[in-house]
């Protein structure tokens, strides 16, 4: 996270890319589509790598034979948080595996202010250390 | 249809292109020759679906030349009589459009009034939307569409989905195709009251009634995917039926006739099992006989089979 230049949020898959262009969203879909996984749109405010639960935006999406309805739900969700962290979730019924199989970001803040690295001091001489998110020093929904 | 198709050659100006190569890539000729042969009668339905299909061949090989044309809009309106082939055609509809690649994915997703129109505040938009997100692709069906609007309940919730398909029509022409179905004057009634819907409908076409020989033949195919015949007997006196079920009222058309026959083979069960000799051929097994026929009550009383018996009469 520290050595991430532009202090770019790296969660779930291609986000060490630069960002997916709807192309190749598209394919991405068609894919998981393909897959027959269900998908679904998520959207947060908080960076933390530890938000795993992230606010569903709309149900997931059963029984989609096209890609184009997703990537119309999540053009609806970009314009509704604009300034926000959107995924796109694939999730697997598969007996045995029922659960997130593709997970990847699709829309993120136009600033990301990064982490800032805390340091705790606790019992004798021990440090305890955390990542704490810039943004996330102003209350939900007014952070980017 | 996308512009990955040729990419990025354009012929010029005086290459000469083959209509009829590129009807056969496309496999459409296939599929309208099917058409043909399962479909009888339908003569208006076929000659628009045959229009369609031209067009949308000229506009593949238009694209060849980079002579870019808005994309036709193909959202149409299927109105008649029940039992007309509405529900067959839009399949077919399906198969075809895919086929010449103005929908990518080619499945049929048939929905009623009870698939889009919520419950309450608030549940008809997302039900809606659902519904669309499922059918993008391929094509939406939209079997009596005319119960959407209800103007004698104005606080109803058709008209939000109403509202809700018109803006999908216009801004997603590229994913879906929606096909409206309907009885002709409750159809003309929706549309008058809609015009929107009306100006976004590019193609009303109108399913006409069979003719009794056409019927009879919708009737022997039908027999023939079920692997089932006529004996030369029953097939007289099934024409007679029709002639006479025709004029008695509910009549459905080609349902009438599929529900005539699925009756006839109940009564040929019956008769087979009945039978003294019970050593049968497979002769026996797949013909019906013209006594499976003339049982109905549509000879014996005038009347339809479905109404409560009298008692007077049993059969």
């Amino acid at each position: 996270m520290m050595t991430n230049l532009g202090n770019r949020v790296t969660q779930g898959q291609f986000s060490f890319l630069p960002d997916l262009t709807d192309v190749q969203i598209t394919a991405q879909i068609k894919y998981a589509l393909g897959k027959g996984w269900a998908l679904s749109v998520e959207y947060t405010d908080d960076p933390h790598p530890r938000n795993t639960y992230w606010e569903m935006f709309g149900n997931p999406m059963f029984d989609l034979k096209d890609p184009a309805g997703i990537l119309m739900e999540i053009n609806s969700c970009r314009k509704t948080f604009p300034n926000h962290y959107i995924r796109v979730v694939a999730f697997s019924a598969v007996r045995g595996v029922e659960s997130v199989t593709m997970s990847y970001i699709v829309n993120r803040p136009k600033k990301e202010p990064g982490f800032g690295l805390v340091r705790q001091e606790t019992d004798g001489r021990t440090m305890r250390y955390t990542i704490h998110s810039y943004a996330t020093d102003k209350p939900e929904g007014e952070r980017y | 249809m996308s512009e990955t198709d040729y990419p990025g050659v354009i012929l010029a100006d005086d290459t000469p292109v083959d209509l009829d190569a590129e009807l056969k890539a496309s496999n459409v000729q296939e599929v309208l020759d099917q058409l043909d042969r399962d479909l009888i009668g339908l003569k208006p339905v076929k000659t628009r679906i045959r229009e369609i299909a031209a067009l949308l061949l000229v506009d593949r090989l238009r694209k060849k030349f980079a002579l870019t044309s808005e994309t036709p809009t193909l959202h149409m309106n299927f109105t008649g009589n029940p039992g007309t082939g509405k529900t067959t055609v839009a399949l077919r509809m399906a198969e075809i459009l895919h086929r010449l690649g103005y929908v990518r994915e080619g499945h049929l997703v048939s929905v009623t009034r009870d698939d889009l129109v919520g419950q309450y505040i608030g549940h008809t938009a997302p039900k809606t939307k659902e519904v669309i997100k499922k059918a993008m692709g391929g094509v939406l069906f939209i079997d009596e569409a005319y119960y959407l609007y209800k103007p004698e309940n104005e606080r109803d919730y058709g008209a939000e989905a109403i509202e809700i398909l018109l803006q999908v029509m216009e801004n997603n022409r590229d994913d879906l195709v929606v096909i409206l179905a309907g009885y002709k004057d409750r159809m003309d009634k929706f549309f008058h009251s809609n015009p929107g819907m009306r100006s976004r409908v590019a193609h009303h076409i109108d399913f006409p009634d069979y003719s009794a020989a056409e019927l009879l033949h919708i009737a022997k195919l039908m027999l023939a995917t079920q692997n089932y015949r006529f004996s030369p007997d029953a097939e007289k006196a099934f024409s007679e039926y029709i002639q006479l079920r025709m004029k008695l009222e509910h009549f459905a058309n080609a349902r009438s006739v599929r529900n005539a026959l699925d009756r006839a083979r109940l009564r040929q069960a019956n008769r087979l099992f009945a039978g003294k000799n019970k050593s049968l051929t497979k002769i026996d097994l797949i013909t019906l006989e013209a006594e499976d026929i003339l049982a109905s009550r549509v000879f014996i009383e005038g009347k339809l089979d479905s109404e409560p018996e009298t008692k007077s009469v049993r059969q």
